[in-house]
């Protein structure tokens, strides 16, 4: 019975290519009339759910500089993004956030700093160097690091990073009349579980883009005498470097955007960012104050919002032209 | 028979629509302001002095002061205040009317040896003047300040009760009074303030000046971090208008202070 509904089906797209007049054709090219319906309701759908991406992305524009604007109007912007202090609630209120700003870009540099070199060598290790057995059992284990909700890294860090950190502190500090003493809940934690966090990003991306890179071309580099050790860091990945700047950047929007982990391991006072101190990610001020700030003080906290928004939104345009970009040099 | 039927619904409906409006119109509305920290008592007294007596409170959070201040010009019926009166507050002939009493504990990590601590080195610690447990009689251990974030009401209370407003130096800021008690909990050497309601086994409650935290110590006053939630009236209780007396009725109730309990408060009685 299967079988011979397949011959029929075969035929019926047989038919249709050669354009001959049997009534089935006409339902699958879509003549009849409620057919056409179907294909124009749909069309509609489709155009309704593409429309629904950009709108959001329009209507969170929209708000965020709205809602974001204010503040600095009343606080002033040089005020805002340069002042140290931050001190929403106090009888004469600071709303400095430089420190905060600070403390993201600084720990997005050291997180990718230690992040990207692991994540690239695992990247080869997959691609180049692993049997296909051992790679069988490493390649699940990344992508299952991808899968790991962010707040179960933050318990991890809040479990075993913190309490190391806070032993180191103590025995750093132990002297030190200017410490605060976080118990290990500090900068150097929340680098930690960040760079522990962009690796499937890494690895993912960089193996895609080393697998890319044609055989032929290592073939040559091993046939002219180079080592493979020699062949992968002098060949193989400059040839990937477009696809290897492109796991980079995404690692970054991966660790700028982060605030479920970090907000449990970074102590979340607002500091320099210094190793051992307690800091505030853009992120994390937004996430602990939400719940109970109004009036200047959640405006500004939208302003913090604001700031964040504009360095994705920056790092997904450098994204885009390195795409663009690589796409010319492949070709 | 239809028809009838409908007639005497659509009667009996509008009946009941009527004496709904005759109602309502009998009933005003008590106005309050004032302290933030009430907010929570406040939203709560609201919404089941609605449910069961169908007067509605119109209630505004604008700060102790202001709320003392509207009601002592009149704008409002009861200004709320989350601290004593000041006394030439009280010389305007604003009386005050304590509805109940805000208490918060001192927690420390299961290890730590201190039992007692005195005010005044609790407020050395959260300014940072005294970073190692040795200085106030515990073992040498650096003290690790937790704290909640800024615009927490326990915060504010804790601040305001201990005279270091926007002075303390926080070593860590956490944003729920779940996660402060667990991050004492695991942190050796660590302090933090919660409501007293919700402290449990996890960590050791200090006492302070001696005094245990406890329900009983705070309703007589013995126990200093605390505060009173006081809802002010222009002249007495008894002075005021049916519907206003007739609210601070209710607050002495059994039902009144079941919600006081509630919100984690310390009744008065």
């Amino acid at each position: 019975m299967e079988k011979l509904i397949s011959i029929a089906s075969k035929m019926a797209i047989s038919r249709n290519r050669n354009c001959q007049n049997i009534e089935n054709v006409d339902s699958i090219n879509g003549k009849s009339k409620g057919k056409s319906f179907i294909e124009n309701f749909m069309k509609y759908i489709f155009t309704i759910c593409g429309f629904v991406a950009v709108a959001s992305v329009a209507a969170i524009t929209i708000y965020m500089i709205i809602s974001g604007v204010p503040a600095i109007f009343k606080v002033g912007l040089g005020e805002m993004l340069f002042g140290t202090v931050w001190a929403p609630t106090a009888s004469n209120p600071s709303f400095g956030i430089a420190y905060i700003i600070l403390t993201s870009i600084i720990g997005t540099l050291f997180s990718i700093i230690i992040g990207v070199p692991i994540g690239l060598l695992t990247a080869v290790f997959l691609s180049e160097v692993a049997s296909k057995n051992v790679a069988k059992f490493v390649k699940p284990a990344v992508e299952l690091l991808a899968g790991i909700p962010s707040i179960v890294y933050g318990i991890l860090g809040l479990l075993i990073i913190n309490p190391l950190m806070g032993k180191i502190e103590a025995s750093l500090f132990a002297n030190s009349t200017t410490h605060i003493m976080n118990g290990g809940a500090n900068f150097i934690s929340a680098i930690l579980v960040l760079a522990i966090m962009i690796l499937p990003t890494v690895i993912n991306s960089s193996e895609t883009a080393l697998r890319a890179v044609p055989t032929h071309i290592r073939q040559a580099s091993l046939a002219l005498g180079a080592t493979p050790t020699q062949t992968i860091f002098k060949v193989t990945i400059p040839a990937a470097k477009s696809g290897i700047i492109t796991a980079i950047v995404l690692g970054i929007g991966r660790a700028v955007g982060e605030a479920m982990a970090i907000v449990l391991v970074s102590g979340n006072a607002v500091n320099i960012p210094l190793p051992f101190n307690s800091v505030r990610f853009l992120t994390t001020g937004i996430v602990s104050e939400m719940s109970y700030a109004s009036g200047l003080h959640r405006e500004a906290l939208f302003t913090i919002g604001l700031v964040l928004f504009i360095f994705i939104m920056a790092i997904n345009i450098i994204i885009n032209k390195i795409l663009k970009g690589g796409g010319k040099v492949e070709r | 028979m239809k028809k009838t039927i409908k007639l005497i619904l659509s009667s009996v409906l509008a009946m009941v629509m009527l004496s709904g409006c005759g109602v309502g119109a009998e009933n005003d509305v008590i106005t309050m302001s004032g302290s933030t920290s009430m907010e929570k008592l406040c939203n709560t007294l609201k919404e089941e002095y609605m449910n069961k007596t169908g007067v509605e409170i119109d209630v505004q959070f604008t700060g102790s002061g202001a709320g003392v201040q509207a009601v002592s010009e009149g704008v409002v019926d009861i200004g709320n205040a989350s601290r004593a009166l000041k006394e030439e507050e009280k010389q305007k002939g604003i009386v005050e009317n304590v509805v109940a009493l805000d208490g918060i504990g001192l927690i420390v990590d299961k290890n730590n040896s201190i039992e007692d601590i005195s005010k005044e080195n609790l407020s050395k610690i959260f300014k940072g003047e005294v970073k190692n447990w040795s200085e106030v009689g515990g073992e040498n251990l650096p003290i690790i300040v937790i704290g909640r974030e800024a615009a927490s009401g326990t915060r504010g209370a804790f601040e305001e009760i201990l005279g270091v407003e926007d002075e303390c130096l926080y070593a860590q800021e956490i944003n729920s009074t779940g996660a402060v008690m667990a991050k004492v909990a695991s942190t050796p050497g660590a302090i933090g303030y919660v409501s007293l309601d919700v402290i449990d086994e996890s960590v050791k409650t200090l006492k302070v000046d001696g005094v245990e935290a406890s329900a009983e110590n705070i309703k007589n006053g013995s126990y200093s971090v605390q505060r009173p939630f006081v809802m002010a009236t222009k002249g007495e209780v008894s002075e005021q208008s049916e519907t206003v007396k007739e609210f601070f009725n209710y607050l002495d109730s059994e039902e009144g202070q079941q919600i006081i309990t509630m919100v984690g408060l310390v009744s008065t009685k």
